[in-house]
């Protein structure tokens, strides 16, 4: 499978990361490289074998549905770049 | 009072602790001394010497009481990938620049419980993601090593470049790392320190800034066995954050390491033996197969058939997950977030934040993670690399349900490579420095790395034990007859 100029820019925009025009024909070129390096998978027979979900035998533990933490407004939002009356900011997204 | 106070392990400065012969004070001004002098290697990143110096007086408080725990008062460092309460912590990324973690870290947390004072944080691969420490947004790490007669500046292995490059220029006694693919075995391996990957599950990752939650593990990097026991005790232990760490006692690793080797059973896999793999690797290899056997083991020779498809599979699994855990760095609630220009709305702020703050490994590998789940190659792409893990994983339950204890194998397939010498190397050639260790991660066993003797330039080369899932005890004791039998004390000659 080789991936074009087209393939790249739109597994650009799903990964939400911006990239030129003119960065598309090294990347696309990158992803062959590493996708034709993937590719020996192929050869593997997988017919009957379970995909791994967990490396070790153990079942996820479950807890009681409780509130172990909360009320921390502050600490949430020190981080924000943008934080105003107690909420995150961003750009406006409806119009 | 000592000079050099650095150049102890843990083991020797606990017992000069204990018997009042050095204070943790001491011990620690010493280290911060001589990171001052070590701007060359850039492996502390971020220093805190007034957190340390707070813990050293606690822990001399301690030791006088009588009340010491088992790293009383021992000076290490943090690899930045760690959340350490009010310390700058940004995982080697532009995107977390300002990012100071209101929490801490199990592992941290669990460290500082058992006395250990924090120095600072540690020079890594931004997110994990490398081989060489020179994806990081604080420039590269500098191993303290170099090639006999070449001042030519050489790579200390990553991810946790900093980590090894700190420990072998005894910058700190030891440091913390996290291995997803080989990120604590192969610096070790390169810097002549011990590095330990335990069993997936045995340190919790709550608070450890995730590449890829199913291959992450945090364990020590040391400057031998013995010390990397004491540590991994210090870090272990069940978390109830994080729903995948072992709800199983921790045992006295250090206590299991009598180098009594005799009746074990270690197996050397033939599929590890590549092509064109360095005529001394291979010796290294086999020499430490004899001294294995010498110290009266049995060596067998055993198969692990799907070896080869580990890196493709990996290569697969590592960017898809990262692909999940890195879309949280969206401009909003921590971080970076890239300048807007009039009129952009959210999608243009996601995606200039995103190529603003990533780097360009980092970006690649989230991208073809991306790919790799998207619709319509899912199933070709992602689950066939988890069917090839069951394989991979199905591989060593067999050898050890054959009566393999523990399995040896190179750590690396070179000796650290100069800075920018990958330069322009595809990536999927730096991808090959795992090729030893990436299995481990696949099956979640745990694995170290010991230093075994130096190549014919003067660098350290490394082996690789691996062992049965939570018996990191039983191999570090293996470890342990190794590291006596190799014999190795080099040190590199300081430059800095």
């Amino acid at each position: 499978m080789s991936i074009d100029q087209s393939t790249a820019a739109r597994v650009a925009k799903l990964a939400r990361i911006k990239v030129e025009e003119d960065a598309l024909p090294a990347l696309a070129d990158e992803f062959n490289t590493i996708l034709g390096f993937i590719e020996q998978l192929n050869e593997v027979d997988v017919d009957g074998v379970e995909p791994m979900t967990s490396v070790t035998p153990q079942r996820l533990t479950r807890r009681a549905d409780e509130v172990t933490d909360g009320n921390q407004q502050a600490a949430i939002l020190a981080n924000a770049p943008d934080a105003r009356e107690g909420f995150f900011a961003v750009p406006k997204v409806v119009e | 009072m000592m000079a050099d106070l650095n150049k102890l392990g843990l083991a020797e400065a606990r017992d000069a602790l204990k018997r009042g012969d050095v204070t943790s004070v001491e011990l620690t001004e010493t280290c911060l001394e001589r990171i001052e002098g070590a701007a060359a290697l850039n492996a502390f990143v971020h220093k805190t010497p007034e957190i340390a110096l707070d813990r050293a007086r606690a822990a001399d408080e301690r030791l006088k009481a009588g009340d010491a725990p088992a790293m009383c008062g021992l000076p290490i460092g943090i690899k930045d990938l760690f959340c350490t309460k009010g310390v700058p912590g940004q995982a080697g990324s532009r995107i977390l620049q300002g990012f100071l973690p209101g929490y801490e870290s199990t592992v941290t947390q669990n460290l500082a419980d058992a006395g250990a004072v924090m120095l600072g944080k540690l020079n890594m691969d931004e997110f994990a993601m490398g081989s060489s420490n020179e994806t990081s947004v604080y420039g590269n790490a500098v191993n303290p090593w170099r090639r006999k007669g070449d001042d030519a500046q050489l790579t200390p292995g990553g991810s946790s470049g900093g980590s090894a490059a700190a420990v072998a220029a005894d910058l700190c006694l030891a440091a913390t790392g996290t291995d997803t693919g080989g990120s604590i075995r192969q610096p070790a391996a390169f810097t002549g320190t011990v590095g330990v990957k335990p069993t997936y599950g045995r340190c919790s990752r709550w608070g450890i800034v995730a590449f890829a939650c199913s291959l992450d593990q945090a364990g020590p990097m040391t400057k031998s066995v013995r010390d990397g026991a004491i540590m991994l005790g210090a870090m272990a232990g069940h978390d109830p954050k994080d729903s995948t760490s072992a709800d199983l006692a921790v045992p006295d690793f250090e206590a299991m390491l009598t180098g009594d080797i005799k009746g074990k059973t270690i197996g050397i896999p033939r599929e590890y033996r590549m092509d064109g793999m360095p005529a001394e690797i291979e010796k290294l290899w086999s020499d430490g197969a004899d001294m294995l056997r010498d110290a009266g083991a049995k060596i067998v020779d055993i198969s692990l058939p799907h070896t080869k498809y580990a890196l493709p599979a990996y290569y697969v699994i590592a960017p898809a997950e990262a692909s999940s855990n890195l879309a949280r760095y969206d401009g909003v609630r921590y971080g970076h977030r890239a300048k807007l220009a009039q009129g952009d709305g959210i999608t243009e702020m996601y995606e200039k934040t995103r190529a603003e703050g990533f780097g360009y490994e980092v970006q690649r590998r989230v991208m073809v993670g991306t790919y790799v789940l998207s619709a319509g190659f899912y199933d070709a792409y992602y689950n066939r690399a988890r069917k090839v893990r069951t394989l991979i994983k199905r591989d060593f339950e067999n050898v050890f349900a054959d009566g393999v204890d523990a399995i040896l194998t190179p750590a690396t397939p070179s000796a650290a490579f100069g800075l920018g010498e990958m330069k322009d190397a595809d990536p999927v050639q730096m991808y090959l420095n795992d090729v030893f260790t990436v299995t481990v991660n696949l099956a979640g066993l745990p694995g170290v790395t010991v230093p075994a003797g130096l190549d014919e330039q003067g660098l350290p080369l490394g082996l690789q034990l691996i062992g049965q899932p939570w018996e990191e005890g039983d191999l570090l004791n293996t470890a342990f007859a190794l590291e006596r039998a190799a014999g190795f004390v080099a040190k590199p000659e300081k430059w800095w």
